[in-house]
């Protein structure tokens, strides 16, 4: 049996993007205001394990930190094949950056029984720092590789995985177990189905926190957090139209001009 | 207290109703428009998705849920197409009295091939001469060496091409006053799907007429009592065939609203976005109203039906309310888009020729207040 563990972040719906609000003391994103749903990349990754577990025997376990909430994210994914969720939920876990993120996740995995390989999604959809995935690797004192669009080579202790570059991709072959980050090109997720959502009446997600992972609060959530944020805004998209007036020649200089402005010329 | 909210479970249930009805469902909505008999591949992706195992028990292969999300699978199916949400609701409804009738033979016999797929189901009560009275049938049936003789004709008759399990109504030839339900195979001889309908919306959505001439009906194929055929067919459309309507009805609205805020947001008229305008504000306004409305009679509805109770009177309200509000909604969305709204490719019109089948559909607006008035008179 192969223990896949896909690490899973609940995040505001990207499709209501726009109804999210910055809170402006805390600078913190208000979970409650947008209805949560499983970060699309993340969605990559469970269907990745998916596919390994129609390919053979394996139990694939989710593991999320967030609070309550997030739990019917994790319920989500037992509904879309996931084997058993773990849900990492403290108020001392709340306001983790990635660092602390990884450091909390790597905690809970070590605490399985047998891991062979970690899938994430390459980046949230809200923070997407795209840290979490190497650091969790670091933590577990294990290799990662990044960018993950293909699983050339699997079942042996060594996996040939295709990952991709700005300009093209890396073939690596990387000693099991790894944690892998992947990119949307990988698959495309399968949907939720009702008898999915029926069977995982019978499948549990067992809570953990500071005491079950036998952490102490200062290396978790805020606390344990190096980052400080230090200012979050909003980013205005404003396009205006300008109609070019003249002759031919005139509106093909005007045109030539501009786009020297802007530099594409 | 009186809980409105839906179950963890039930919004993961309209979650894949929805993810299926935007990514298998949608890419075929063009080519519906386009061929108004492209409806075999919406089928497959219906039954592949398990929309037709909704209401059907585990033990028979299906998914032993209630009406509650089979109504939640509709509404979200009919945002998208409520030409398929129709063919899905009829197809539900010719499995219910399978269920509430059918004999342990007939359950075991039909249910596991309509859960999965493998057989497709409707009911066939309208006849030319209308289908609001139906003891006006004229189609018979006759006893002959323990075999029931069919003759007649079905017209209106939403999946009568592609369903192969068919729960027929017919009056007794020698007394017309007794009437009976079938389930009649279309592969047996004497059974003919033969007119298809075009109709001015839910194109892609198959309606065409049926013909029986001396089909033979073997005797363990009667649905329900002999002479009892009244109430297995009014039991199912007063309830299931309705809260179909109802499921297509809100998907209408939901799409309709949709639609005019993200147009509104967007158009600009003197110098600001529509949305600005009070004018458009209240369509807007009046259209959630009406969905809030709808939805709060259609679940409630619901609800007394999966508790086991009668609602076909307040299915009859739903089934009135939401119907009307649909046209209501595709007729402001219309507006609040302009011009745009009277374009072919824009969804809008689509949904506006949509909203006007609603209304025949299991009963008019007018029998649903004969129905409601004969509720409070009684």
């Amino acid at each position: 049996m192969v223990s896949i563990v896909v690490c899973v972040k609940a995040v505001p719906d990207p499709e209501k993007a726009d109804e999210i609000r910055i809170d402006p003391v805390t600078k913190a994103l208000p979970r409650q205001d947008v209805p949560l749903v499983i970060n699309p990349l993340d969605r990559n990754a469970l269907e990745a394990a998916l596919q390994f577990k129609e390919g053979g025997k394996v139990h694939i376990t989710v593991v999320s930190m967030g609070p309550p909430p997030a739990g019917k994210v994790v319920k989500e994914c037992l509904a879309l094949g996931a084997d058993e969720g773990i849900l990492l939920s403290d108020p001392a876990f709340a306001g983790a950056d990635a660092y602390a993120t990884a450091f909390t996740l790597a905690k809970a995995i070590q605490k399985l029984d047998k891991t062979d390989c970690i899938l994430c999604g390459r980046a949230s959809s809200d923070g997407a720092t795209e840290w979490v995935g190497p650091e969790l690797a670091t933590f577990l004192g294990i290799p990662v590789v990044t960018m993950v669009r293909e699983f050339v080579a699997t079942g042996d202790e060594r996996w040939k995985v295709k990952a991709d570059l700005a300009d093209g991709y890396r073939l690596v072959e990387v000693e099991m177990p790894a944690v892998f980050t992947v990119t949307k090109d990988l698959n495309t997720p399968r949907t939720l189905r009702y008898s999915g959502i029926i069977k995982a009446r019978k499948k549990g997600i067992t809570t953990w926190g500071l005491d079950e992972l036998d952490v102490s609060e200062s290396s978790v959530g805020l606390k344990g957090s190096p980052t400080v944020m230090s200012d979050l805004t909003y980013v205005e998209r404003k396009s205006t139209c300008q109609f070019i007036e003249g002759t031919l020649e005139e509106k093909a200089d005007f045109l030539i001009q501009k786009m020297m402005e802007v530099g594409v010329l | 207290m009186i809980d409105f909210t839906f179950t963890e479970e039930q919004e993961l249930f309209q979650k894949a109703a929805r993810e299926f009805a935007e990514t298998e469902l949608a890419p075929h909505v063009p080519a519906m428009e386009e061929n108004d008999e492209y409806w075999e591949p919406v089928i497959d992706a219906l039954c592949e998705a398990e929309m037709m195992a909704i209401t059907i028990p585990e033990e028979y292969g299906g998914l032993g849920l209630g009406y509650v999300e089979r109504l939640i699978a509709l509404e979200e199916i009919a945002r998208i197409s409520s030409a398929t949400a129709m063919m899905m609701q009829v197809g539900g409804l010719g499995i219910a009295p399978i269920l509430v009738f059918g004999n342990e033979e007939q359950k075991q016999k039909y249910l596991p091939g309509l859960a999965s797929g493998e057989h497709f189901a409707t009911v066939a009560v309208t006849e030319p001469s209308g289908g609001s009275n139906p003891k006006d049938c004229s189609t018979t049936y006759v006893k002959e060496d323990g075999k029931y003789i069919l003759n007649g004709r079905k017209c209106f008759i939403t999946n009568a091409h592609i369903a192969d399990v068919q729960v027929v109504f017919a009056a007794d030839a020698d007394d017309p006053s007794t009437h009976s339900t079938f389930i009649v195979e279309s592969g047996w001889e004497g059974f003919k799907a033969t007119h298809i309908e075009h109709k001015v919306g839910w194109r892609g959505c198959n309606t065409g007429e049926i013909e029986l001439k001396d089909c033979e009906v073997p005797a363990e194929n009667l649905l329900g009592p002999e002479g009892k055929g009244m109430r297995v067919a009014m039991t199912v459309i007063s309830d299931v065939g309705r809260g179909g309507m109802v499921g297509c009805a809100l998907g209408i609205q939901q799409a309709c609203l949709d639609a005019s805020i993200e147009f509104a947001k967007e158009r600009e008229l003197y110098g600001k976005p529509i949305s600005y305008l009070q004018a458009i504000q209240f369509k807007l306004a009046e259209m959630k109203i009406d969905l809030e409305a709808g939805r709060l009679l259609g679940y409630r509805a619901a609800s007394i039906q999966d508790a086991g109770g009668n609602a076909g009177n307040e299915f009859a309200v739903a089934k009135y309310y939401t119907t009307e509000a649909a046209q209501k909604a595709a007729k402001m969305a219309v507006d609040i888009h302009g011009g745009y709204g009277v374009m072919q490719e824009v969804d809008i019109t689509r949904h506006l020729r949509d909203s006007f089948v609603l209304g025949p559909s299991a009963g008019t607006s007018d029998i649903m207040k004969v129905i409601i008035a004969r509720w409070v008179l009684s």
